[in-house]
């Protein structure tokens, strides 16, 4: 079976999913708050672990940026 | 005069004068290989196995002097054991099997090989370059005595080139002045800064990485296991990186990343690299510096590894950075690829366009290597805060968390290259086959109650019937066949039916004088292996 990415919604709770991301960076300054960014975003990435889906989640979140980077 | 450009571990083809430099005209040799290092004579040796005549020119007299590639891989074992001097190098060889990854002072994990079980050659040995190459030279001579047309001359140095539509004419210097030689083919394997290349005008692009790495290599009398070490950001390389390898002969492989912005003149120093050393094994550990180069490295290939009758193999015609050992493995993975292509076209009439696919393949696999190592430069030389950000978020999570470890890239090992979508490739017409041996791979060795399946294969076009009926002697075919045939019964540990037969009870497989698959099917099939073997040699040869 070809595995999608899901971007319709699927949070289970998503208003406590938010309070918690928030509630993490709690008192971390930039750096820290950069480092844990990334150690969520590999610890998501490998509960995924499906490659085409990981590369549409990277897709969508450039796709997203409100700032001209890219 | 022929320029000295290093100082030689051992001595193994001194200048003798011969009759080609009084000849009137050129005289025309078959194959000349440009380069007498592991790539060059271990293709010599292939190609004077298949009764290929062939020349090495070296502009030495024998092998260059320090450990260099210490790390030879199980491919190109079974590559050596094919050519028939494998077994003084695993003989010689450290194995090793614990790898240990530390961070700051801290071990963060540590692994076991766990080789699989049922190969002959283990998944690598280290062994120091000169000897690797030694054991080549010294089954070359062994070959020679049985008549085998390879000849080696030293101190032969090409100066110049012109390629004619069927030849090459090579302009040689010597001790005793110049000569003029020509050749059918040229096979260049004159290294990563190629004189042949240049000569041609050829370009070999790439990146660059910028960072400087330090190998000592030291004698010590200390109880280290043995053990490959790595260390990120350890207290004696401050945010940097540096490992630790066993070789033969008591030697230890030191490697300490140093940065980009360093002076070179100075970290060479012995006082220097002595207290580098100290700080890493301990103040009271006694040793001696055996071997010590700073390298920078890059990843760079030509953009065609074939030009007419002009060849190039190994760091000729690609150039990987050294982690995950994939230079000299490469490079006898393109010996293994091209020796029996030169030996079909010349002495069994193939199609030329099967010299074709020594390019597609081996640039192919060249690719492969280059983008593995790349990627573990980029780990261990972070080029913007992004690369840092997540190496470094990739190290905090390993210490309490197993999944990280495969983002840990200190070196991903030289594998064979399958070579998917060759246009070598025939029918993989075996149901649910297992993919590790479908066509393009290099077969897995298997033990049974002959032998290990690797000794029965290789050298010719073989058709390895398991369960499956075969007729003896395929009458009609000009292309050298061998038939082996195995049975379910001479395999007690179940390794060739896991690695070759899936669910099903038979298979036919056909094999490429370098142990590749060509094509596989459920059961014999004269016409499909003969359509499989004109694909590969062409119309003619069939």
């Amino acid at each position: 079976m070809l595995s999608q990415l899901q971007t319709a919604p699927n949070f289970e709770k998503a208003d406590d999913f938010y309070a918690a991301l928030l509630a993490a960076h709690e008192g971390l300054d930039e750096a820290q708050m950069h480092a844990l960014n990334a150690r969520l975003i590999l610890v998501l990435a490998n509960h995924i672990g499906d490659q085409a889906v990981l590369e549409a989640a990277i897709t969508v979140a450039k796709g997203a940026s409100t700032t001209r980077q890219m | 005069m022929v320029a000295v450009r290093y100082q030689t571990a051992f001595k193994l083809y001194p200048y003798e004068k011969v009759a080609d430099q009084d000849a009137p005209t050129p005289k025309r040799h078959p194959v000349v290989i440009v380069g007498g290092g592991p790539i060059g004579m271990g293709l010599a040796l292939d190609l004077g196995k298949k009764g290929v005549p062939c020349l090495v020119l070296d502009d030495h007299d024998g092998v260059g002097m320090g450990s260099r590639a210490i790390c030879f891989a199980k491919r190109t074992l079974e590559i050596c054991d094919r050519l028939g001097c494998a077994d003084p190098m695993v003989d010689k060889g450290v194995i090793w099997n614990v790898g240990r990854v530390y961070r700051d002072e801290r071990e963060v994990y540590n692994f076991n090989l766990l080789p699989e079980e049922g190969h002959k050659r283990p998944a690598f040995i280290n062994l120091q370059q000169p000897y690797f190459e030694q054991f080549i030279v010294e089954e070359i001579r062994r070959q020679q005595a049985a008549g085998a047309p390879i000849e080696i001359r030293g101190q032969n140095c090409v100066t110049a080139m012109d390629q004619k539509a069927d030849h090459v004419v090579l302009e040689i210097d010597t001790p005793d002045g110049p000569y003029q030689l020509e050749a059918d083919y040229l096979v260049a394997c004159d290294g990563a800064s190629s004189p042949t290349r240049a000569m041609m005008g050829l370009d070999f692009d790439g990146r660059v990485f910028e960072d400087n790495f330090l190998i000592a290599d030291i004698k010590m009398k200390a109880d280290f296991p043995v053990e490959r070490r790595f260390w990120f950001d350890p207290p004696f390389n401050r945010g940097e990186t540096a490992l630790l390898h066993k070789q033969p002969d008591g030697v230890w492989r030191l490697d300490f990343q140093l940065g980009w912005d360093i002076d070179r003149a100075a970290e060479l120093k012995p006082d220097r690299i002595s207290e580098r050393v100290s700080a890493m094994i301990g103040a009271d550990v006694e040793f001696e510096l055996v071997w010590t180069s700073i390298y920078t490295f890059r990843c760079c290939t030509m953009e065609k590894y074939r030009h007419g009758r002009v060849f190039f193999a190994g760091d000729a015609a690609h150039q990987v950075s050294p982690f995950g050992a994939r230079g000299a493995n490469g490079g006898m993975q393109d010996v293994d690829n091209l020796g029996w292509k030169l030996a079909a076209v010349i002495n069994d009439g193939a199609d030329d366009a099967l010299l074709d696919s020594y390019h597609e393949e081996r640039k192919y696999g060249a690719m492969e290597n280059i983008k593995n190592s790349s990627r573990t430069a980029d780990f261990l030389t972070p080029r913007n805060p992004a690369h840092t950000l997540f190496r470094d978020a990739v190290l905090d999570l390993v210490e309490h968390q197993d999944f990280a470890r495969p983002l840990v890239n200190s070196g991903r090992l030289s594998e064979p290259c399958t070579y998917d979508g060759s246009t070598l490739n025939g029918e993989d017409a075996l149901p649910d086959g297992p993919a590790r041996n479908r066509p393009g791979s290099a077969c897995s060795d298997a033990p049974l109650a002959s032998g290990h399946l690797l000794d029965q294969l290789g050298g010719r076009f073989t058709l390895l019937a398991i369960d499956a009926d075969v007729p003896a002697g395929l009458a009609g075919s000009k292309v050298k066949m061998d038939v082996v045939k195995v049975s379910a019964g001479d395999d007690a540990t179940g390794a060739l039916a896991e690695r070759y037969l899936g669910a099903n009870t038979s298979a036919v497989y056909l094999i490429r004088p370098d142990q590749h698959v060509a094509a596989r099917w459920e059961v014999f099939d004269a016409e499909k292996v003969a359509k499989s073997i004109q694909r590969i040699v062409g119309g003619t040869a069939c």
